[in-house]
Protein backbone atom coordinates (compact mmCIF):
# COMPACT_ATOMS: atom_id res chain seq x y z
CA UNK A 1 0.00 0.00 0.00
CA UNK A 2 2.76 2.40 0.48
CA UNK A 3 4.63 1.36 -1.97
CA UNK A 4 1.82 2.18 -4.22
CA UNK A 5 1.67 5.67 -2.63
CA UNK A 6 5.23 5.72 -3.21
CA UNK A 7 4.40 5.31 -6.67
CA UNK A 8 1.87 7.31 -7.29
CA UNK A 9 3.50 10.26 -6.06
CA UNK A 10 6.35 10.31 -8.09
CA UNK A 11 4.55 9.15 -10.93
CA UNK A 12 2.46 12.89 -10.57
CA UNK A 13 5.49 14.68 -9.66
CA UNK A 14 7.43 13.29 -13.26
CA UNK A 15 3.78 14.34 -15.10
CA UNK A 16 4.33 17.81 -12.94
CA UNK A 17 7.71 18.47 -14.23
CA UNK A 18 7.15 17.39 -17.20
CA UNK A 19 4.09 19.52 -17.58
CA UNK A 20 6.29 22.86 -16.52
CA UNK A 21 8.83 22.18 -18.88
CA UNK A 22 6.10 22.14 -21.87
CA UNK A 23 4.49 24.42 -20.68
CA UNK A 24 6.13 27.00 -19.65
CA UNK A 25 8.14 28.40 -22.88
CA UNK A 26 4.28 28.56 -24.21
CA UNK A 27 3.78 30.76 -21.33
CA UNK A 28 6.94 32.54 -21.47
CA UNK A 29 6.15 33.64 -25.42
CA UNK A 30 2.16 34.78 -24.29
CA UNK A 31 3.27 36.99 -21.39
CA UNK A 32 6.64 38.73 -23.29
CA UNK A 33 3.92 39.24 -26.55
CA UNK A 34 2.07 41.13 -24.12
CA UNK A 35 5.33 43.26 -22.81
CA UNK A 36 5.28 46.56 -23.67
CA UNK A 37 8.58 47.28 -22.27
CA UNK A 38 9.07 48.10 -18.18
CA UNK A 39 6.11 47.16 -16.37
CA UNK A 40 3.64 47.73 -19.04
CA UNK A 41 1.87 45.32 -20.90
CA UNK A 42 -0.89 45.46 -23.54
CA UNK A 43 -1.71 44.37 -27.25
CA UNK A 44 0.90 46.41 -28.98
CA UNK A 45 2.62 43.84 -30.10
CA UNK A 46 0.26 42.15 -32.24
CA UNK A 47 -1.63 45.30 -33.20
CA UNK A 48 1.94 45.95 -34.60
CA UNK A 49 2.14 42.46 -36.11
CA UNK A 50 -1.25 42.96 -37.69
CA UNK A 51 -0.60 46.00 -39.41
CA UNK A 52 2.72 45.15 -40.87
CA UNK A 53 2.45 44.93 -44.58
CA UNK A 54 4.93 42.29 -44.86
CA UNK A 55 2.94 40.16 -42.44
CA UNK A 56 -0.19 39.99 -45.06
CA UNK A 57 2.04 38.99 -47.59
CA UNK A 58 4.43 36.54 -46.38
CA UNK A 59 1.29 34.90 -45.02
CA UNK A 60 -0.37 34.95 -47.92
CA UNK A 61 2.50 34.16 -50.25
CA UNK A 62 2.95 30.88 -47.91
CA UNK A 63 -0.83 29.85 -47.95
CA UNK A 64 -0.67 29.93 -51.74
CA UNK A 65 2.12 27.96 -51.84
CA UNK A 66 0.57 25.71 -49.66
CA UNK A 67 -2.70 25.12 -51.99
CA UNK A 68 -0.85 24.50 -55.12
CA UNK A 69 1.50 22.05 -52.65
CA UNK A 70 -1.99 20.52 -51.58
CA UNK A 71 -3.13 20.05 -55.09
CA UNK A 72 -0.35 19.19 -56.53
CA UNK A 73 -0.39 16.57 -54.08
CA UNK A 74 -3.47 15.28 -54.10
CA UNK A 75 -3.44 14.69 -57.97
CA UNK A 76 -0.58 13.07 -57.98
CA UNK A 77 -1.23 10.63 -54.94
CA UNK A 78 -4.57 10.28 -55.38
CA UNK A 79 -4.70 8.26 -58.50
CA UNK A 80 -1.69 6.66 -57.67
CA UNK A 81 -2.43 5.35 -54.19
CA UNK A 82 -6.05 4.43 -55.44
CA UNK A 83 -4.30 2.28 -58.95
CA UNK A 84 -1.70 0.52 -56.72
CA UNK A 85 -4.53 -0.39 -54.02
CA UNK A 86 -7.40 -1.83 -56.44
CA UNK A 87 -4.71 -3.58 -59.53
CA UNK A 88 -1.28 -3.72 -58.64
CA UNK A 89 -0.19 -4.70 -54.81
CA UNK A 90 3.28 -5.21 -55.84
CA UNK A 91 3.88 -1.77 -56.07
CA UNK A 92 2.80 -1.58 -52.96
CA UNK A 93 5.96 -1.99 -51.67
CA UNK A 94 7.93 0.39 -53.62
CA UNK A 95 5.88 3.26 -53.44
CA UNK A 96 5.78 2.57 -49.51
CA UNK A 97 9.52 2.62 -50.01
CA UNK A 98 10.12 5.65 -51.84
CA UNK A 99 7.86 7.77 -49.66
CA UNK A 100 10.39 6.93 -46.67
CA UNK A 101 12.96 8.38 -49.21
CA UNK A 102 12.67 11.75 -48.09
CA UNK A 103 13.63 11.19 -44.79
CA UNK A 104 17.22 10.04 -45.85
CA UNK A 105 17.19 13.29 -47.61
CA UNK A 106 16.55 15.90 -45.38
CA UNK A 107 15.34 19.54 -46.74
CA UNK A 108 18.91 20.80 -45.97
CA UNK A 109 20.03 18.13 -48.55
CA UNK A 110 17.18 18.31 -50.59
CA UNK A 111 17.80 22.26 -51.74
CA UNK A 112 21.30 21.29 -52.13
CA UNK A 113 20.32 18.73 -55.14
CA UNK A 114 17.30 20.75 -56.45
CA UNK A 115 19.63 24.62 -56.55
CA UNK A 116 22.34 21.78 -58.46
CA UNK A 117 20.06 19.76 -61.05
CA UNK A 118 18.11 23.09 -61.80
CA UNK A 119 19.34 26.12 -62.93
CA UNK A 120 16.67 27.67 -65.26
CA UNK A 121 14.70 28.43 -66.76
CA UNK A 122 14.05 31.49 -64.94
CA UNK A 123 10.04 31.34 -64.70
CA UNK A 124 10.57 28.25 -62.79
CA UNK A 125 13.81 28.39 -60.76
CA UNK A 126 13.86 32.49 -60.17
CA UNK A 127 9.96 32.62 -58.66
CA UNK A 128 8.40 30.97 -54.76
CA UNK A 129 6.51 28.96 -57.40
CA UNK A 130 10.12 26.48 -57.69
CA UNK A 131 9.61 26.03 -53.75
CA UNK A 132 6.35 24.11 -54.47
CA UNK A 133 8.51 21.17 -55.98
CA UNK A 134 9.87 20.58 -52.92
CA UNK A 135 7.12 20.85 -50.69
CA UNK A 136 5.42 18.39 -52.66
CA UNK A 137 8.24 15.78 -52.19
CA UNK A 138 8.45 16.65 -48.29
CA UNK A 139 5.02 16.12 -47.49
CA UNK A 140 4.77 13.40 -49.77
CA UNK A 141 5.11 10.87 -47.18
CA UNK A 142 2.52 12.07 -44.77
CA UNK A 143 0.09 12.73 -47.85
CA UNK A 144 0.98 9.46 -49.15
CA UNK A 145 0.23 7.53 -45.93
CA UNK A 146 -2.85 9.34 -44.64
CA UNK A 147 -4.53 8.93 -48.14
CA UNK A 148 -3.39 5.47 -48.75
CA UNK A 149 -5.27 4.90 -45.33
CA UNK A 150 -8.20 6.25 -46.49
CA UNK A 151 -7.82 4.69 -49.68
CA UNK A 152 -7.35 1.33 -48.15
CA UNK A 153 -10.90 1.63 -45.83
CA UNK A 154 -13.13 1.25 -49.08
CA UNK A 155 -14.17 -1.51 -50.88
CA UNK A 156 -12.60 -0.38 -54.02
CA UNK A 157 -12.92 -3.52 -55.81
CA UNK A 158 -17.39 -3.21 -55.31
CA UNK A 159 -17.23 0.70 -55.93
CA UNK A 160 -15.06 0.38 -58.94
CA UNK A 161 -16.96 -2.23 -60.37
CA UNK A 162 -20.61 -0.69 -59.23
CA UNK A 163 -19.60 2.78 -61.01
CA UNK A 164 -17.90 1.21 -64.42
CA UNK A 165 -21.20 -1.11 -64.65
CA UNK A 166 -23.25 2.32 -64.59
CA UNK A 167 -21.09 3.64 -67.36
CA UNK A 168 -18.39 5.97 -65.37
CA UNK A 169 -15.10 6.02 -66.66
CA UNK A 170 -12.09 6.46 -64.68
CA UNK A 171 -12.16 10.35 -64.33
CA UNK A 172 -15.88 10.01 -63.17
CA UNK A 173 -14.94 7.37 -60.48
CA UNK A 174 -12.16 8.69 -58.78
CA UNK A 175 -13.54 12.35 -59.23
CA UNK A 176 -17.63 11.56 -57.98
CA UNK A 177 -17.68 8.11 -56.50
CA UNK A 178 -13.63 7.82 -54.85
CA UNK A 179 -12.66 11.27 -53.76
CA UNK A 180 -15.98 11.69 -51.11
CA UNK A 181 -15.46 8.51 -49.87
CA UNK A 182 -12.42 9.56 -48.68
CA UNK A 183 -13.39 13.07 -47.67
CA UNK A 184 -11.68 13.27 -43.92
CA UNK A 185 -8.44 11.61 -45.12
CA UNK A 186 -8.05 14.47 -48.10
CA UNK A 187 -8.92 16.90 -45.06
CA UNK A 188 -6.08 15.06 -42.73
CA UNK A 189 -3.65 15.26 -45.50
CA UNK A 190 -4.64 19.05 -46.73
CA UNK A 191 -4.20 20.44 -43.00
CA UNK A 192 -1.05 18.86 -42.12
CA UNK A 193 0.67 20.32 -45.95
CA UNK A 194 -0.51 23.02 -45.13
CA UNK A 195 1.06 22.86 -41.44
CA UNK A 196 4.23 21.81 -42.86
CA UNK A 197 4.41 24.85 -45.73
CA UNK A 198 3.32 27.10 -43.12
CA UNK A 199 6.11 26.43 -41.14
CA UNK A 200 8.78 25.39 -43.98
CA UNK A 201 11.61 27.36 -43.12
CA UNK A 202 14.69 25.49 -44.93
CA UNK A 203 14.10 25.78 -48.37
CA UNK A 204 12.94 29.26 -48.55
CA UNK A 205 15.72 30.29 -46.76
CA UNK A 206 18.24 28.56 -48.45
CA UNK A 207 16.87 30.02 -51.87
CA UNK A 208 16.18 33.59 -50.44
CA UNK A 209 12.06 33.53 -50.93
CA UNK A 210 10.25 35.46 -48.01
CA UNK A 211 8.07 33.03 -46.99
CA UNK A 212 5.86 33.51 -43.63
CA UNK A 213 8.96 31.56 -41.92
CA UNK A 214 11.57 33.17 -43.54
CA UNK A 215 9.77 36.65 -42.13
CA UNK A 216 8.95 35.25 -39.00
CA UNK A 217 13.06 34.30 -38.44
CA UNK A 218 13.61 37.97 -39.69
CA UNK A 219 11.36 39.19 -37.31
CA UNK A 220 12.75 37.45 -34.51
CA UNK A 221 16.49 38.85 -35.01
CA UNK A 222 15.06 42.49 -35.15
CA UNK A 223 11.86 42.98 -32.77
CA UNK A 224 11.53 40.76 -29.49
CA UNK A 225 7.86 40.97 -28.44
CA UNK A 226 6.31 41.58 -31.94
CA UNK A 227 8.34 38.00 -33.00
CA UNK A 228 6.85 36.42 -29.98
CA UNK A 229 3.23 37.73 -30.51
CA UNK A 230 3.83 36.17 -34.41
CA UNK A 231 4.81 32.93 -33.22
CA UNK A 232 2.01 32.45 -30.67
CA UNK A 233 -0.27 33.32 -33.77
CA UNK A 234 1.63 30.81 -36.49
CA UNK A 235 1.66 28.53 -33.48
CA UNK A 236 -1.82 28.66 -32.83
CA UNK A 237 -2.73 28.10 -36.78
CA UNK A 238 -0.64 24.72 -36.70
CA UNK A 239 -2.42 23.69 -33.48
CA UNK A 240 -5.69 24.08 -34.58
CA UNK A 241 -4.60 22.26 -38.20
CA UNK A 242 -3.18 19.81 -36.30
CA UNK A 243 -5.77 19.19 -33.81
CA UNK A 244 -9.02 19.40 -36.30
CA UNK A 245 -6.38 16.36 -38.11
CA UNK A 246 -6.65 14.50 -35.34
CA UNK A 247 -10.36 15.55 -34.76
CA UNK A 248 -10.96 13.93 -38.64
CA UNK A 249 -9.30 10.80 -38.21
CA UNK A 250 -11.64 9.70 -35.61
CA UNK A 251 -14.36 9.13 -37.91
CA UNK A 252 -12.88 6.66 -40.77
CA UNK A 253 -15.26 6.55 -43.03
CA UNK A 254 -16.46 2.90 -44.20
CA UNK A 255 -18.82 1.34 -47.04
CA UNK A 256 -20.56 -1.74 -47.91
CA UNK A 257 -19.02 -4.70 -46.59
CA UNK A 258 -17.06 -3.48 -43.98
CA UNK A 259 -13.48 -4.91 -43.09
CA UNK B 1 -3.98 9.18 -32.27
CA UNK B 2 -7.18 8.03 -30.21
CA UNK B 3 -5.36 4.79 -29.63
CA UNK B 4 -4.39 5.33 -26.16
CA UNK B 5 -7.73 6.66 -25.14
CA UNK B 6 -9.29 3.65 -25.48
CA UNK B 7 -7.68 0.26 -24.73
CA UNK B 8 -9.06 -1.78 -27.90
CA UNK B 9 -6.20 -3.00 -29.38
CA UNK B 10 -6.10 -1.75 -33.17
CA UNK B 11 -4.62 -2.61 -36.08
CA UNK B 12 -1.55 -1.27 -37.14
CA UNK B 13 -3.05 1.02 -39.06
CA UNK B 14 -3.28 3.24 -36.13
CA UNK B 15 0.26 3.42 -35.00
CA UNK B 16 0.79 4.51 -38.73
CA UNK B 17 -1.98 7.74 -37.80
CA UNK B 18 -0.04 8.48 -34.99
CA UNK B 19 2.83 8.82 -36.51
CA UNK B 20 2.02 10.31 -39.41
CA UNK B 21 0.91 13.40 -36.79
CA UNK B 22 4.40 13.07 -35.56
CA UNK B 23 7.96 14.20 -36.83
CA UNK B 24 8.58 12.81 -40.44
CA UNK B 25 10.81 9.72 -39.45
CA UNK B 26 8.17 8.52 -37.26
CA UNK B 27 6.15 7.48 -40.55
CA UNK B 28 8.91 6.19 -41.88
CA UNK B 29 8.47 3.19 -39.41
CA UNK B 30 5.39 2.31 -40.21
CA UNK B 31 5.60 2.59 -44.05
CA UNK B 32 8.34 -0.02 -43.59
CA UNK B 33 6.14 -2.31 -41.27
CA UNK B 34 3.12 -1.94 -43.10
CA UNK B 35 4.49 -2.83 -46.57
CA UNK B 36 5.66 -6.02 -45.14
CA UNK B 37 2.27 -6.95 -44.01
CA UNK B 38 0.57 -5.86 -47.79
CA UNK B 39 -2.96 -8.06 -48.01
CA UNK B 40 -2.78 -9.74 -51.20
CA UNK B 41 -5.81 -8.54 -53.34
CA UNK B 42 -8.55 -11.28 -55.02
CA UNK B 43 -7.82 -9.76 -58.40
CA UNK B 44 -4.50 -9.15 -60.16
CA UNK B 45 -3.99 -7.10 -63.02
CA UNK B 46 -4.60 -8.70 -66.58
CA UNK B 47 -1.05 -8.97 -67.93
CA UNK B 48 -1.98 -7.05 -70.81
CA UNK B 49 -0.57 -3.97 -72.66
CA UNK B 50 -3.35 -1.90 -71.76
CA UNK B 51 -2.87 -2.94 -68.29
CA UNK B 52 0.39 -1.81 -67.95
CA UNK B 53 -0.88 1.54 -70.17
CA UNK B 54 -3.09 2.41 -67.47
CA UNK B 55 -0.80 1.79 -64.35
CA UNK B 56 1.54 3.53 -66.13
CA UNK B 57 -1.22 5.96 -66.23
CA UNK B 58 -1.94 6.07 -62.74
CA UNK B 59 1.19 5.79 -60.71
CA UNK B 60 3.41 7.55 -63.76
CA UNK B 61 2.91 10.87 -62.89
CA UNK B 62 3.89 10.26 -59.33
CA UNK B 63 6.66 8.33 -59.86
CA UNK B 64 8.06 11.23 -62.37
CA UNK B 65 7.61 14.29 -60.04
CA UNK B 66 9.62 11.77 -57.33
CA UNK B 67 12.46 10.91 -59.68
CA UNK B 68 12.85 14.64 -60.68
CA UNK B 69 12.29 16.43 -57.43
CA UNK B 70 13.62 13.92 -55.25
CA UNK B 71 15.77 11.01 -56.44
CA UNK B 72 17.63 12.54 -59.42
CA UNK B 73 18.59 15.39 -56.96
CA UNK B 74 19.49 13.39 -54.38
CA UNK B 75 22.31 11.60 -56.87
CA UNK B 76 23.42 14.71 -58.36
CA UNK B 77 24.35 15.61 -54.48
CA UNK B 78 25.96 12.64 -54.68
CA UNK B 79 27.52 12.78 -58.00
CA UNK B 80 28.79 15.88 -57.31
CA UNK B 81 30.50 15.33 -54.50
CA UNK B 82 33.16 13.49 -56.49
CA UNK B 83 33.57 16.05 -59.49
CA UNK B 84 35.33 19.24 -60.13
CA UNK B 85 34.45 21.52 -62.69
CA UNK B 86 36.72 22.53 -65.75
CA UNK B 87 37.85 26.15 -66.26
CA UNK B 88 36.14 28.40 -69.09
CA UNK B 89 33.56 25.78 -69.12
CA UNK B 90 35.70 22.99 -70.06
CA UNK B 91 34.86 19.27 -69.17
CA UNK B 92 35.69 18.66 -65.62
CA UNK B 93 36.59 15.14 -63.90
CA UNK B 94 36.23 13.18 -61.08
CA UNK B 95 38.12 13.18 -57.80
CA UNK B 96 37.91 12.60 -53.87
CA UNK B 97 39.62 16.23 -53.37
CA UNK B 98 36.16 17.12 -52.03
CA UNK B 99 35.64 13.91 -49.68
CA UNK B 100 39.41 14.83 -48.21
CA UNK B 101 38.47 18.02 -47.65
CA UNK B 102 36.10 17.01 -44.87
CA UNK B 103 38.93 16.20 -42.56
CA UNK B 104 39.27 19.64 -42.35
CA UNK B 105 38.83 20.63 -38.67
CA UNK B 106 35.84 23.07 -39.03
CA UNK B 107 33.84 19.95 -40.91
CA UNK B 108 34.93 17.61 -38.24
CA UNK B 109 34.18 19.84 -35.82
CA UNK B 110 30.73 19.96 -37.08
CA UNK B 111 30.73 16.47 -37.60
CA UNK B 112 31.14 15.83 -33.76
CA UNK B 113 28.72 18.92 -32.71
CA UNK B 114 26.08 17.16 -34.76
CA UNK B 115 26.53 13.42 -33.32
CA UNK B 116 27.06 14.88 -29.58
CA UNK B 117 23.80 16.98 -30.13
CA UNK B 118 21.83 14.67 -31.71
CA UNK B 119 23.45 11.75 -29.76
CA UNK B 120 22.44 13.40 -26.21
CA UNK B 121 18.97 15.03 -27.33
CA UNK B 122 18.45 11.40 -28.33
CA UNK B 123 19.66 10.06 -25.20
CA UNK B 124 17.74 12.33 -22.67
CA UNK B 125 14.77 12.18 -25.39
CA UNK B 126 14.59 8.53 -24.88
CA UNK B 127 14.67 8.13 -20.84
CA UNK B 128 12.73 11.16 -20.22
CA UNK B 129 9.46 10.73 -22.98
CA UNK B 130 9.73 7.10 -22.52
CA UNK B 131 9.34 7.71 -18.56
CA UNK B 132 6.41 10.26 -19.82
CA UNK B 133 4.95 7.86 -22.12
CA UNK B 134 5.23 5.15 -18.98
CA UNK B 135 3.63 7.58 -16.16
CA UNK B 136 0.69 8.36 -18.26
CA UNK B 137 0.07 5.99 -20.55
CA UNK B 138 1.04 2.69 -18.39
CA UNK B 139 -1.41 0.65 -16.37
CA UNK B 140 -2.68 3.12 -13.38
CA UNK B 141 -1.56 6.16 -15.17
CA UNK B 142 -4.34 9.06 -14.76
CA UNK B 143 -6.95 7.85 -17.77
CA UNK B 144 -8.19 11.63 -17.98
CA UNK B 145 -4.50 12.78 -19.54
CA UNK B 146 -4.35 9.88 -22.52
CA UNK B 147 -5.91 11.83 -25.24
CA UNK B 148 -4.83 15.07 -23.86
CA UNK B 149 -0.85 13.62 -23.79
CA UNK B 150 -1.30 12.06 -27.32
CA UNK B 151 -2.81 15.17 -28.68
CA UNK B 152 -0.19 17.69 -27.53
CA UNK B 153 2.64 14.84 -28.37
CA UNK B 154 1.47 14.82 -32.38
CA UNK B 155 1.51 18.61 -32.13
CA UNK B 156 4.64 19.35 -30.03
CA UNK B 157 6.72 16.86 -32.32
CA UNK B 158 6.11 19.24 -35.22
CA UNK B 159 6.43 22.16 -33.41
CA UNK B 160 10.25 22.71 -34.19
CA UNK B 161 12.05 25.59 -36.22
CA UNK B 162 11.81 28.94 -35.97
CA UNK B 163 8.79 29.85 -33.14
CA UNK B 164 9.64 26.69 -31.46
CA UNK B 165 13.82 28.79 -31.30
CA UNK B 166 11.78 32.18 -30.74
CA UNK B 167 9.48 30.78 -27.47
CA UNK B 168 12.71 29.80 -25.97
CA UNK B 169 13.95 33.25 -26.88
CA UNK B 170 11.12 34.63 -24.70
CA UNK B 171 11.40 32.44 -21.38
CA UNK B 172 15.18 31.65 -21.22
CA UNK B 173 16.88 34.26 -23.52
CA UNK B 174 18.29 37.36 -22.17
CA UNK B 175 15.72 39.40 -21.52
CA UNK B 176 13.42 36.23 -21.19
CA UNK B 177 10.53 35.81 -19.00
CA UNK B 178 12.34 32.96 -16.65
CA UNK B 179 15.18 34.51 -16.98
CA UNK B 180 13.72 38.00 -15.32
CA UNK B 181 12.29 36.18 -12.74
CA UNK B 182 15.61 34.19 -11.94
CA UNK B 183 17.75 37.69 -11.22
CA UNK B 184 15.08 38.58 -9.04
CA UNK B 185 15.56 35.74 -6.86
CA UNK B 186 19.35 36.82 -7.59
CA UNK B 187 20.17 33.47 -9.96
CA UNK B 188 22.00 34.48 -12.63
CA UNK B 189 21.07 32.38 -15.79
CA UNK B 190 23.99 33.09 -18.14
CA UNK B 191 27.01 33.35 -15.34
CA UNK B 192 25.92 29.73 -14.10
CA UNK B 193 27.26 28.47 -17.74
CA UNK B 194 23.77 27.89 -19.48
CA UNK B 195 23.17 29.91 -22.67
CA UNK B 196 20.41 29.62 -24.91
CA UNK B 197 22.72 30.00 -27.93
CA UNK B 198 25.06 27.13 -27.50
CA UNK B 199 24.78 23.39 -26.83
CA UNK B 200 23.34 23.57 -23.54
CA UNK B 201 20.13 25.97 -25.01
CA UNK B 202 20.18 23.86 -28.47
CA UNK B 203 19.85 20.60 -26.08
CA UNK B 204 17.04 22.18 -24.35
CA UNK B 205 15.32 23.59 -27.06
CA UNK B 206 15.49 20.24 -29.11
CA UNK B 207 13.78 18.10 -26.08
CA UNK B 208 10.97 20.27 -26.98
CA UNK B 209 10.03 18.37 -29.82
CA UNK B 210 12.33 14.76 -28.82
CA UNK B 211 10.20 14.44 -25.52
CA UNK B 212 7.01 14.33 -27.48
CA UNK B 213 8.30 12.53 -30.38
CA UNK B 214 9.36 9.95 -27.86
CA UNK B 215 6.10 9.44 -26.61
CA UNK B 216 4.14 8.99 -30.06
CA UNK B 217 6.94 6.46 -31.21
CA UNK B 218 6.93 4.42 -27.49
CA UNK B 219 2.82 4.36 -27.08
CA UNK B 220 2.10 1.21 -29.34
CA UNK B 221 4.88 -0.70 -27.57
CA UNK B 222 3.94 0.20 -24.14
CA UNK B 223 0.59 -1.28 -25.28
CA UNK B 224 1.89 -4.24 -26.16
CA UNK B 225 2.92 -4.91 -22.61
CA UNK B 226 0.24 -7.33 -21.74
CA UNK B 227 -1.18 -7.33 -18.05
CA UNK B 228 -1.29 -11.08 -18.03
CA UNK B 229 2.32 -10.85 -18.35
CA UNK B 230 2.73 -8.96 -14.79
CA UNK B 231 0.15 -10.67 -13.11
CA UNK B 232 1.91 -14.31 -14.23
CA UNK B 233 4.95 -12.51 -13.10
CA UNK B 234 3.89 -11.66 -9.47
CA UNK B 235 1.79 -14.73 -9.23
CA UNK B 236 5.69 -16.81 -9.76
CA UNK B 237 6.41 -13.90 -6.35
CA UNK B 238 8.68 -11.80 -8.82
CA UNK B 239 9.04 -7.91 -7.35
CA UNK B 240 8.30 -4.93 -9.93
CA UNK B 241 12.03 -4.71 -10.14
CA UNK B 242 12.44 -7.76 -11.31
CA UNK B 243 9.38 -7.67 -13.61
CA UNK B 244 11.22 -5.22 -15.37
CA UNK B 245 14.26 -6.21 -15.30
CA UNK B 246 13.60 -9.84 -16.99
CA UNK B 247 10.43 -9.56 -18.80
CA UNK B 248 9.68 -5.55 -19.35
CA UNK B 249 12.57 -3.96 -20.39
CA UNK B 250 13.99 -7.03 -22.49
CA UNK B 251 10.25 -7.20 -24.64
CA UNK B 252 10.53 -3.03 -24.88
CA UNK B 253 14.42 -3.20 -25.35
CA UNK B 254 14.19 -3.31 -29.16
CA UNK B 255 11.49 -0.72 -29.53
CA UNK B 256 13.48 1.45 -27.27
CA UNK B 257 16.64 1.11 -29.48
CA UNK B 258 14.42 2.03 -31.87
CA UNK B 259 13.24 4.87 -31.19
CA UNK B 260 16.29 6.38 -29.79
CA UNK B 261 17.48 5.82 -33.48
CA UNK B 262 15.00 7.57 -34.78
CA UNK B 263 15.44 10.22 -32.27
CA UNK B 264 19.27 10.52 -33.84
CA UNK B 265 18.29 10.85 -37.02
CA UNK B 266 15.40 13.66 -35.84
CA UNK B 267 17.69 15.65 -34.46
CA UNK B 268 20.42 15.02 -36.93
CA UNK B 269 18.55 16.26 -39.75
CA UNK B 270 17.13 19.36 -37.83
CA UNK B 271 18.14 22.85 -39.43
CA UNK B 272 15.52 25.56 -38.69
CA UNK B 273 15.73 25.12 -35.01
CA UNK B 274 19.68 25.40 -34.57
CA UNK B 275 19.76 28.53 -37.75
CA UNK B 276 17.10 30.63 -35.65
CA UNK B 277 18.70 30.62 -32.58
CA UNK B 278 22.41 31.15 -33.45
CA UNK B 279 22.03 32.79 -37.09
CA UNK B 280 23.67 29.74 -38.18
CA UNK B 281 26.96 30.40 -36.58
CA UNK B 282 27.39 27.07 -34.52
CA UNK B 283 29.58 24.36 -36.27
CA UNK B 284 27.12 21.94 -36.69
CA UNK B 285 26.35 19.81 -39.94
CA UNK B 286 23.44 21.41 -41.52
CA UNK B 287 23.89 24.65 -41.01
CA UNK B 288 27.74 24.52 -42.34
CA UNK B 289 26.29 22.93 -45.61
CA UNK B 290 23.36 25.78 -45.46
CA UNK B 291 25.77 28.34 -45.31
CA UNK B 292 28.04 26.84 -48.12
CA UNK B 293 24.49 26.73 -50.23
CA UNK B 294 23.70 30.19 -49.51
CA UNK B 295 26.98 31.74 -50.64
CA UNK B 296 27.84 32.76 -46.74
CA UNK B 297 31.09 31.46 -46.86
CA UNK B 298 33.38 31.18 -49.66
CA UNK B 299 33.75 27.18 -50.62
CA UNK B 300 33.64 25.37 -53.60
CA UNK B 301 29.64 24.37 -54.36
CA UNK B 302 30.58 20.27 -54.68
CA UNK B 303 32.12 20.72 -50.74
CA UNK B 304 28.89 21.62 -49.86
CA UNK B 305 27.43 18.70 -51.81
CA UNK B 306 30.43 16.48 -49.65
CA UNK B 307 29.02 17.58 -46.50
CA UNK B 308 25.38 16.98 -47.99
CA UNK B 309 26.66 12.96 -48.70
CA UNK B 310 28.05 12.66 -45.28
CA UNK B 311 24.41 13.84 -44.09
CA UNK B 312 22.62 11.28 -46.43
CA UNK B 313 24.81 8.28 -45.46
CA UNK B 314 24.37 9.05 -41.59
CA UNK B 315 20.64 9.06 -42.33
CA UNK B 316 20.68 6.25 -44.68
CA UNK B 317 22.65 3.96 -41.42
CA UNK B 318 19.81 5.59 -39.09
CA UNK B 319 17.17 4.36 -41.21
CA UNK B 320 18.51 1.11 -41.84
CA UNK B 321 19.10 0.76 -38.22
CA UNK B 322 15.73 1.78 -37.36
CA UNK B 323 13.60 -0.52 -39.48
CA UNK B 324 15.50 -3.35 -38.63
CA UNK B 325 15.40 -1.91 -35.04
CA UNK B 326 11.37 -2.14 -35.24
CA UNK B 327 10.52 -5.01 -37.29
CA UNK B 328 12.56 -6.86 -34.18
CA UNK B 329 10.19 -4.79 -31.36
CA UNK B 330 6.94 -5.15 -33.53
CA UNK B 331 7.37 -9.08 -32.76
CA UNK B 332 5.09 -8.87 -29.63
CA UNK B 333 2.64 -6.21 -31.10
CA UNK B 334 -0.56 -8.28 -32.54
Amino acid sequence: MRQNLVAQTGRGLWIGIMALYFLVPLLGMAIYSLWAGGSKYDLSAYVQILQDPKFHETFRLSFGLAIETIVISFALVIPAAFWVNLRVPGLRNLLGQLSVLSFVVPPIVLVGGLTTLYKGPEWFVGTPQFLVAGYVVLSLPYTYRTLDTGLRALDLQTLSEAAQSLGSGWGTLLWRVILPNIRSAVLGASLLTLAIVLGEFTLANVLLFNTFAVYINYIGQTQGTPAAALSLISLAITWVAMLVMLRVGRGRVQLGGAK
Amino acid sequence: MERSADARPEPPASDLDAALSAQPAATAVVSTAETLSGVPRPRAAAPDWRGHLTTLLFVGPLLVVMLAFLIVPAFAVLVGAFRFDGVDGAAGGWTLQHIRDLAQPQYVTGLKNSIFLSGTSAIIGTVVGGLLAYAVLGEGGPAWLRAPLVAFSGVAANFAGVPLALAFVATLGTTGIVTRLLSVIGLDLNRSGFSLFNFSGLLVVYLYFQIPLMVILIAPALEGLRREWREAAENLGATAGQFWRHIGLPILAPSLLASAVLLFGNAFSAYATAYALTSGNLALLPLQIGAVLSGNVISDPHLGQALALLVIAVMALTMAIYSVLERAGSKWRK
